[in-house]
């Protein structure tokens, strides 16, 4: 009898909890989601309409706001190319060259490899803005301000990458099918390029996505290298000008559109993968 | 003792280790890639960085760089002076602090929501998809997007007047405290979503049994949580923490977009908003002593870092 009534008790309970977090977490949804709601509905109103009552339902003025966008120092299509162009190399080398270095840790052995493993481990969280001008004079000397290429070569040394994917290699990527392709004669980079690299797809995939966002959202770095040519310049670059203008003088509706066009191809490609980026996201800090 | 063991191997085995050794050499060969970019992209800046720390590297009234000359300690006293350094340093551990503490309590308890099972939450990977969104989201966009809606002809007072909750306008950005509350609630924002996953993986990692033997002796879902997931989760919770520090001192895009110049008063200017200004004035000793005193201070939270999370598993390499 009191153990039934003490089952009761304990199942009322996990329903009140039930239903607490379900309360919490719709609101917390609306918290995450009703900014872009209003970006959405106010980058299809007019500037007279944007600054004035509040508007909670979308309008007819998108076509208007997109040619107040095109053309000009902050061009969208050219901020969007110039993104698509650093970021996807960017992406590209990070994953290559990140999946090179792990299989050079993960499937040789030799002197010095635990030192090489523990030193990327170490430098891992070097804040690239404590750099920063001793880069830029670098690049200075080098001729290569107002250039892509300081924005997508140093991500060939990525040591998060490096773990992530040096943590996925050890359940995925058997030695005993590497012996064998030595045994039919394939060359050591031939068997990394033909054979490494398409078992570790899955893992490359998820990172390809991580560091072409991360490179998307770049702003400090971009800020300082691309200063001058207006047909270089990348998104970040592009907001940050924009609020330094005089807003008086300025389209606001046309604002929102422009912010609303930065994030939408992440949000897209997030929405399209969600699964697995979600799912990436512990692995590379979680599993020792 | 070695020698002679070497040479007690037979001959086949010994051949075999020559090809071993003969492909072990790709070990360094694929790793060039890696050092050689980090020797030029960071190692070398860093070293430069420092050296510009003690020198008068800058910009002259020409437009054009200064032979740098060793000043000794003269920028380190700069950055020192009138506490300068502390006043940014304060201004981005505030904003910091505002945003983890709500970001850590919120992640703790949606975490254990999520991985409750008897709870059987539906609809999770929904929920989960929605919170961590705002963490892919562009900080400079977002940043702007805020400045856009808490205008003061912005929608965020637009809605609070059409409710009838004000009378007039209110101009968010004109007080300190509001502004450093958007940011740290930008910060909120981005980061609760991140760091619920990763609290969720470590409460996933603890053991079942535990939970099914507390069950057992009577113990309530609070203390449960209290004696069994907090103490477990300790070493995931410190690695929460430190990086999100880490993440905190390198506060930039947000206040600067949002503010543009830590306005009011300097309230919202931080550490990097201020090591901004020196590359962009071209003063690169003062600059300089900045970074390095930045460096060292993450390169010790780091070094925490590393060794609660890489050391103690003592996995290392193999």
């Amino acid at each position: 009898m009191s153990s039934q009534d003490h089952e009761i008790k304990k199942s009322a309970s996990v329903k009140a909890r039930r239903i607490i977090a379900y309360v919490v977490l719709t609101l917390l949804s609306i918290l995450c989601l009703f900014w872009f709601y209003l970006l959405i509905v106010y980058a299809t109103h007019s500037h007279g309409e944007v600054t004035g009552d509040f508007l909670a339902l979308p309008g007819k003025y998108l076509g208007d706001n997109w040619k107040a966008i095109n053309g000009g120092s902050e061009d969208i299509l050219r901020g969007l190319r110039n993104s698509f162009i650093v970021s996807g190399a960017n992406a590209l080398v990070c994953v290559y060259f990140s999946t090179m270095t792990a299989y050079a840790i993960h499937v040789y052995d030799f002197k010095g490899k635990k030192f090489a493993f523990t030193f990327i481990l170490m430098i891992m969280m070097i804040p690239t803005q404590v750099t920063i001008l001793g880069f830029l004079g670098l690049i200075g000397k080098m001729g290569l301000t107002e250039n892509f290429l300081p924005l997508i070569l140093p991500a060939i040394a990525s040591p998060v990458t490096f773990y992530y994917l040096k943590q996925y290699m050890e359940s995925a990527l058997p030695l005993a099918l590497i012996e064998a392709a030595r045994i039919d004669g394939s060359g050591e980079l031939r068997t990394f390029n033909t054979i490494a690299l398409p078992l570790m797809k899955p893992a490359i995939a998820v990172q390809a996505i991580f560091s072409f966002v991360g490179a998307w959202n770049n702003y400090f770095v971009p800020s300082h290298v691309l200063i001058k040519k207006d047909q270089l310049k990348t998104i970040p670059i592009l907001i940050a000008q924009l609020r330094s203008k005089d807003f008086k003088s300025f389209n606001m509706a046309s604002i929102y559109l422009f912010i609303a066009l930065s994030i939408f191809p992440v949000i897209i490609v997030y929405l399209a993968l969600s699964k697995n980026i979600v799912g990436g996201t512990a692995l590379g800090a979680v599993k020792g | 003792m070695a020698q002679k063991n070497t040479s007690a191997i037979p001959k086949a085995t010994k051949h075999a280790n020559a090809r071993v050794v003969r492909y072990n050499k790709w070990g360094y060969i694929f790793l060039i890639p890696f050092f050689a970019t980090f020797l030029v992209f960071t190692l070398y800046p860093l070293v430069s960085t420092v050296y510009y720390s003690f020198t008068d590297y800058k910009k002259t009234i020409f437009g054009t760089m200064n032979d740098p000359k060793v000043v000794g300690l003269e920028n380190y006293k700069y950055i020192f002076q009138d506490g300068r350094i502390w006043k940014y340093a304060g201004n981005t551990m505030i904003m910091w602090v505002m945003g983890f503490i709500p970001q850590i309590l919120v992640s703790l308890l949606l975490a254990q929501w999520f991985s409750d099972t008897r709870l059987g939450l539906k609809g999770s990977t929904f929920f989960k998809t929605v919170i961590y969104m705002p963490n892919l989201i562009m900080a400079a966009a977002f940043a702007m997007l805020f400045f856009a809606l808490f205008s003061t002809k912005g929608p965020i007072n637009a809605m609070l007047m059409k409710f009838g909750w004000i009378e007039k306008e209110i101009e968010f950005l004109q007080y300190k405290w509001a502004t450093r509350s958007l940011v740290a609630a930008m910060n909120f924002l981005m980061w609760f979503g991140n760091t619920t996953i990763l609290l969720m993986a470590g409460i996933m990692g603890i053991d079942g049994s535990l939970y099914e033997a507390a069950e057992v002796d009577g113990a309530n879902s609070w203390q449960r949580f209290t004696k069994i997931t907090l103490p477990l989760l300790k070493p995931i919770l410190v690695y929460v923490m430190i990086t999100s520090l880490i993440g905190g001192i390198q506060m930039f895009d947000v206040p600067k977009i949002l503010t543009k110049d830590g306005h009011p008063a300097d309230s919202a200017t931080t550490l990097i908003m201020w090591l901004n200004n020196f590359v962009e004035s071209k003063h690169y000793g003062r600059g300089g002593a900045l970074s390095v005193v930045l460096f060292v201070f993450t390169g010790v939270l780091s070094l925490v870092v590393y060794f609660v999370m890489y050391r103690k598993k003592g996995k290392g390499a193999s």
